[in-house]
C-alpha cells in the first residue's frame, strides 16, 4: 500500500516535471533572445553615446553590459524591468504616486467594480433571454452582432462624458467619478462574455434533462434553480475568465484620454510621452500580473464553488 | 497449413500494452495462417484482441514476440506496398469530400492519374451499389451507405488483402443482413481474401470460410473452425442444420474460453 | 393570450387613453397625427371584445414611432403626452415582437424574414427612443447627440471620414490582421511536428490570451513611429496567438480512425497534413479568424491613443472627444461598428463556403 502510494506520487512528479519543463526552456530561450535583441537595438544609442563622449575601443564586454544598462533603452532588459518592478513596489510606500502598487490598487478597483456591474448584468440578462422568446429573438442578434463592434472605441467618450455627468450633474467628487466612468467601460466589455456564455450555459441542459423536470410537473422556477442553474456553472466560469480579464483591459484603456494621473494606463501613457521605456515595460509586466491574478482568483472561486456543489474535482 | 499462399502468417504472435495501471497483455501467443481467398472471421467477447490483432496486421500496433508475415513481407514493408484495403468500425469518410472525392483519397495519395481514378471510382461504387451518390456528401447519405462507400474507398486500390473491423457493428440488423449477403457477393466477384472481426455468432457463420474464436485476459486464440458450407450463401442458410451446428461449436468455443460474469 | 400580453395590450391602451385625455387640451391641428395615433391605441383596448391580429399592433407601433418624431417641437416644452405616446408606441410594439415570436416559435427556420423583423424592430426602436429622448428632452448635445445629428454630420464628413477609415481600417488592420494571422498558422504548422515546442509554447499561448496586449501600444510607437506599422505591429502581436493557439488546437482535432486510416495508406506527413488535418482544423482556424477581427480593430484604434500622424479613427476619437465635438466621435464610432460588423461577416460567409461540411454550418 504505502509502496503503491510513493509511485503514485512519484508518477505525479513526473508528469508534473514532463509538463513544466518545455515551458521553462521556452521561457529560458525568449530570455536569451531578448537580450540578445537588446545588444542589437540598443546598439546604435550606446554607439551615439561612446562618439559624443570621444570614447573609442570599447571592449565588446563593457559594449554589451552598456547596451544591457542604458537609461532609456529601445528595449529594455529584463533585469532593469524586474528591477523597476522591485523598485516601484517594495522599495516605495504603497500610497505614494511613484508606487506601482498605488496606479495597480486604482486600476484593479475600477477593473473590479466594472467587473461586478457587468457580470451581474450579463447573468440578468441571460436568464431573461432563456426564459424568453421575444427577448431572445429580440437582444440575441444584437448581443452577437454587437461583439464584432470595437467597443473599445467607445471608451474615452464614456470616460469624458461620464465623467462630466457625475461630477457636474450629479455633484460627485472627482475620484469616484473617475473610478465609476472607467468602471461603466469594464462593465461594458465584461458584460458581453458573460451574458453570451450564461446563455450557452442555461440552454445546456439536454431535451432528456429537461423532459425529466417536465415529468415532475416542476415550475419553472424549479427547473431553473435545480437543473439550468448548476449546469450553466461551468459556462459561467469560462466566460468569467474571459470577462474578467476584458475588464482590465478596459479600465487600462480607460485610464488612456483622460489626463488620468493614476492608474497602469495612465502610467503607460506618461511613460510614453516622456519616453520612460524601463517604465512602460514596468508597467506593462505588472498588468500582466494583474491579469493573471484576477483570472486566477476566478478559477479559485470556481473550485470553491465546485466543490460546495459537490463536484467532482477536475 | 501453411503454404505458398498463406497471405498472413503468425507466429507466437504477442503483444502487450503498458499502461499507468500496469502491462495489459493484449495477444498472447497466436498461430494463425490466412490462405489467399479465404474469408476468416475473428469472434469473441470485448477485450480478446481481435481488433487488435487486425490492428497489428494492418501495422497500426507492434507486437512485443513472435513474428508476423503478410504476404511474406513484415507489416510495415507490406503497409508501404499498400498490400491491404481497411475498413474501420465507423465510416470515417471526410466530411468535406463526396462519396467520389472520399473513394479518389487513396488513389490521389497513391498517386493514380486522373483517369485512372475516375475509372476504379466508377468500378468500386458500382460494385458497392452507390452508382448515382458520386456527388453526394456523407452526411447526406444513411450510415449503411456510408459504409458501404467506405468499404468502396478500401476496394479502390486493389489490395489482394481486405481488412473489415466490425464493419456492419453500428448499423440495425436489416440493414446488415442486407450488406452482409452484398459482401458475400462482392468477395466471390473479387476473389479477395478478407479478415473480418465481427462479435456476431450468425454473421460470422454466414460470412466466413473460416472462424477463429477468441478469448480475453490474455487475448487468444481458443478455436479455429473451418467451415464446409458452400460459398453459395442464400440468407435462408442460416435455418439450415449445418449451419446451425457450426454456430453451436462457436458458441461453445465461446463459452469455454470465457466466463460472461467477467465482463467488464 | 397570455399573462404578458394581456398586461401589455392593458397598460398600452390605457396610456394611450391618459395621454389622448390630456392632449384634448390643445388646439386639435397642432401634432393632429400624434392624436390620431393616440386615439386608435385607446380604440386598441377593444381587443378585450373582438380579437384584434398582431399585424395591428405593429402597424400601431410604426405609427406611434413616426407621429411621435414629427411632433417634436410642436410643443415646447414637450408635453407629458408626448412622452406617454412615446411609452405606448413603445409598448405595442413590444406586444408586437411579443405575440410575432410565439407564432414564429413552432415553425423556427419557415420565417426567416419574419424571424429577421424582431430584432430590426428593436433596433429601430432603440435609435427612435434616442431620438425623442435626446430632442424632446433636450439632452445636450455633448453628452448625447441625437441618431439624426450623427447621421448629418457622417454625410457632411465623408472625406474626413474615409481618410481616417483608410488609415486605421485598409491599412493597419489589414495589413496588421493579416501578418498576424498568417504567422499564427505557419508558426502552428512549423511546432506542430516539435511536442517538446507545442507543451512549451501553448500554455504560454493561452496565458497571453489572458493579458491586456493592447498595453504594448507605446513600446510599438516607439520602435515603428507614429504612422500606421506601428498600429499594424499592435495588431501582428494581438492577431498571433489566438491564430497559434487554435491552429494547434484544430490540427489535433482530426479523429484517432481518420489518421489511422491515413496510416492504412501510407500517406506522408504533408499528405495527411493536407486532406486530413488542415481541412479538419478549418472550424477551428476560422474561430481564431473571427475573434482576430474584432480584436485587430480593438488594437489599432487604440494604439492609435498613443500617438499618430494626424489622421485614423482612434485619433480623430481621441481628439474630438477633448474638443466636445461629440457628433463627430459618434460618426466615427458608427463607421468602426459598420466596419467591424461587415469585416466579420465576410469571413462568416467565406467560413460557410469553405467548412460547409461542419455541422455547425449546415444546421444538423
Amino acid at each position: 500500500m504505502a509502496f503503491a502510494r510513493s509511485r503514485h506520487i512519484h508518477a505525479a512528479e513526473v508528469a508534473a516535471m514532463k509538463r513544466t519543463l518545455p515551458i521553462i526552456i521556452v521561457l529560458l530561450a525568449i530570455v536569451l533572445v531578448w537580450y540578445a535583441a537588446a545588444i542589437g537595438m540598443n546598439a546604435q544609442w550606446q554607439n551615439d553615446v561612446y562618439r559624443r563622449a570621444d570614447i573609442t575601443n570599447v571592449p565588446a564586454t563593457q559594449f554589451i553590459l552598456d547596451t544591457w544598462n542604458q537609461e532609456k533603452p529601445v528595449l529594455p532588459t529584463a533585469h532593469q524591468v524586474f528591477g523597476e518592478l522591485w523598485n516601484a513596489t517594495v522599495l516605495v510606500a504603497p500610497n505614494k504616486p511613484r508606487s506601482l502598487l498605488f496606479h495597480a490598487w486604482v486600476t484593479f478597483s475600477a477593473t473590479a467594480l466594472g467587473f461586478v456591474m457587468g457580470s451581474l448584468l450579463g447573468i440578468a440578462l441571460a436568464v431573461m433571454i432563456v426564459h424568453s422568446e421575444a427577448m431572445n429573438r429580440s437582444l440575441m442578434p444584437w448581443i452577437v452582432a454587437s461583439q464584432t463592434i470595437p467597443i473599445l472605441a467607445l471608451a474615452p467618450l464614456i470616460v469624458v462624458i461620464g465623467f462630466n455627468i457625475f461630477t457636474g450633474t450629479m455633484g460627485i467628487p472627482t475620484d469616484p467619478a473617475r473610478l465609476m466612468s472607467k468602471a461603466i467601460i469594464s462593465a461594458y466589455l465584461s458584460f458581453f462574455p458573460v451574458a453570451v456564455g450564461m446563455v450557452k450555459g442555461l440552454r445546456s441542459p439536454e431535451a432528456i434533462q429537461l423532459d425529466l423536470m417536465h415529468t415532475y410537473s416542476a415550475s419553472a422556477n424549479q427547473t431553473f434553480w435545480k437543473l439550468r442553474w448548476p449546469a450553466a456553472m461551468p459556462y459561467l466560469f469560462a466566460s468569467l475568465k474571459v470577462g474578467v480579464a476584458a475588464s482590465l483591459v478596459g479600465a487600462i484603456v480607460g485610464e488612456l484620454p483622460t489626463g488620468a494621473v493614476a492608474g497602469l494606463g495612465a502610467r503607460l501613457l506618461a511613460g510614453s510621452y516622456y519616453s520612460q521605456t524601463i517604465q512602460i515595460w514596468a508597467a506593462l509586466v505588472a498588468a500582466s500580473i494583474l491579469a493573471a491574478l484576477l483570472v486566477i482568483a476566478v478559477g479559485l472561486v470556481e473550485k470553491l464553488v465546485n466543490r460546495a456543489m459537490g463536484a467532482r474535482p477536475a | 497449413m501453411r503454404g505458398l499462399n498463406a497471405v498472413v502468417s503468425a507466429q507466437n504472435l504477442g503483444l502487450t500494452f503498458k499502461t499507468n495501471d500496469g502491462d495489459v497483455v493484449a495477444l498472447s501467443n497466436v498461430n494463425l495462417s490466412i490462405n489467399k481467398g479465404e474469408f476468416v472471421s475473428f469472434i469473441g467477447p470485448s477485450g480478446c484482441g481481435k481488433t487488435t490483432f487486425l490492428r497489428t496486421i494492418a501495422d497500426l500496433e507492434r507486437p512485443t514476440s513472435g513474428s508476423l508475415t503478410i504476404n511474406g513481407q513484415t507489416p510495415e514493408q507490406a503497409r508501404k506496398d499498400r498490400a491491404y484495403g481497411y475498413v474501420f468500425q465507423a465510416p470515417a469518410l471526410y466530411p468535406w469530400r463526396t462519396i467520389e472525392k472520399n473513394v479518389a483519397l487513396p488513389l490521389e495519395i497513391m498517386g493514380y492519374s486522373a483517369s485512372q481514378q475516375a475509372e476504379r471510382i466508377r468500378r468500386t461504387l458500382d460494385l458497392v451499389n452507390l452508382s448515382g451518390f458520386e456527388k453526394k456528401y456523407p452526411w447526406q447519405l444513411s450510415g449503411g451507405m456510408q459504409q458501404r462507400a467506405s468499404i468502396a474507398r478500401a476496394l479502390a486500390f486493389d489490395a489482394d488483402l481486405l481488412l473489415m473491423d466490425e464493419p456492419f457493428g453500428a448499423l440495425d440488423e436489416i440493414v446488415r443482413d442486407h450488406l452482409n449477403s452484398e459482401l458475400l457477393k462482392l468477395w466471390a466477384a473479387t476473389g479477395k481474401t478478407i479478415c473480418f472481426v465481427t462479435h456476431s455468432i450468425p454473421e460470422a457463420v454466414y460470412l466466413s470460410t473460416k472462424i477463429v474464436v477468441m478469448s480475453p485476459r490474455p487475448g487468444r486464440v481458443t478455436d479455429v473452425i473451418e467451415s464446409d458450407l458452400p460459398r453459395e450463401r442464400p440468407l435462408d442458410i442460416r435455418e439450415t442444420p449445418e449451419f446451425l451446428a457450426i454456430a453451436a461449436r462457436v458458441r461453445d468455443g465461446l463459452r469455454a474460453g470465457h466466463s460472461y460474469e467477467e465482463v467488464a | 393570450m397570455n399573462q404578458l400580453q394581456f398586461f401589455l395590450a392593458l397598460v398600452s391602451g390605457g396610456v394611450s387613453a391618459a395621454a389622448l385625455a390630456l392632449s384634448l387640451f390643445t388646439p386639435l391641428e397642432s401634432a393632429l397625427l400624434l392624436k390620431i395615433f393616440l386615439a386608435l391605441g385607446t380604440l386598441s383596448l377593444v381587443r378585450f371584445l373582438v380579437p384584434l391580429g398582431l399585424w395591428f399592433d405593429g402597424g400601431l407601433a410604426v405609427l406611434g414611432a413616426v407621429a411621435v418624431l414629427l411632433s417634436i417641437g410642436v410643443f415646447t416644452p414637450s408635453p407629458s403626452f408626448l412622452w406617454m405616446a412615446l411609452v405606448a408606441a413603445w409598448l405595442f410594439a413590444w406586444l408586437f415582437v411579443e405575440r410575432l415570436s410565439k407564432t414564429l416559435a413552432p415553425g423556427l427556420s419557415d420565417n426567416a424574414g419574419l424571424g429577421l423583423l424582431i430584432p430590426i424592430m428593436f433596433g429601430v426602436s432603440i435609435l427612435v427612443i434616442w431620438e425623442v429622448v435626446t430632442r424632446a428632452g433636450n439632452v445636450p448635445q455633448v453628452i448625447l447627440p441625437p441618431p439624426s445629428m450623427i447621421w448629418g454630420r457622417i454625410t457632411a464628413s465623408v472625406p474626413t471620414l474615409w481618410a481616417d477609415f483608410q488609415q486605421t481600417f485598409l491599412k493597419a488592420v489589414l495589413i496588421g490582421y493579416l501578418l498576424g494571422c498568417g504567422l499564427g498558422f505557419v508558426v502552428a504548422i512549423l511546432i506542430d511536428r516539435s511536442p517538446f515546442l507545442k507543451s512549451g509554447l501553448l500554455p504560454l499561448g493561452n496565458f497571453v490570451s489572458a493579458l491586456p496586449i493592447v498595453g504594448v501600444a507605446p513600446i510599438m510607437v516607439m520602435w515603428f513611429g507614429f504612422d500606421w506599422p506601428s498600429k499594424a505591429a499592435v495588431v501582428v502581436i494581438m492577431t498571433f496567438f489566438p491564430m497559434l493557439v487554435n491552429t494547434v488546437a484544430g490540427l489535433n482535432a482530426a479523429s484517432s480512425i481518420e489518421r489511422d486510416l491515413m496510416r492504412t495508406y501510407a500517406a506522408s506527413y504533408w499528405q495527411t497534413l493536407l486532406k486530413l488535418r488542415l481541412p479538419a482544423a478549418g472550424p477551428f482556424i476560422f474561430n481564431a479568424l473571427k475573434i482576430n477581427s474584432t480584436l485587430a480593430l480593438i488594437g489599432a484604434i487604440v494604439a492609435e491613443f498613443f500617438g499618430t500622424p494626424i489622421v485614423g479613427m482612434g485619433f480623430r476619437i481621441s481628439t474630438e472627444v477633448g474638443r466636445m465635438n461629440v457628433d463627430m466621435v459618434w460618426a466615427e464610432i458608427a463607421v468602426a461598428a459598420v466596419a467591424g460588423s461587415v469585416f466579420y461577416g465576410v469571413i462568416v460567409l467565406i467560413e460557410r463556403g469553405v467548412t460547409f461540411w461542419h455541422p455547425s454550418v449546415r444546421g444538423a
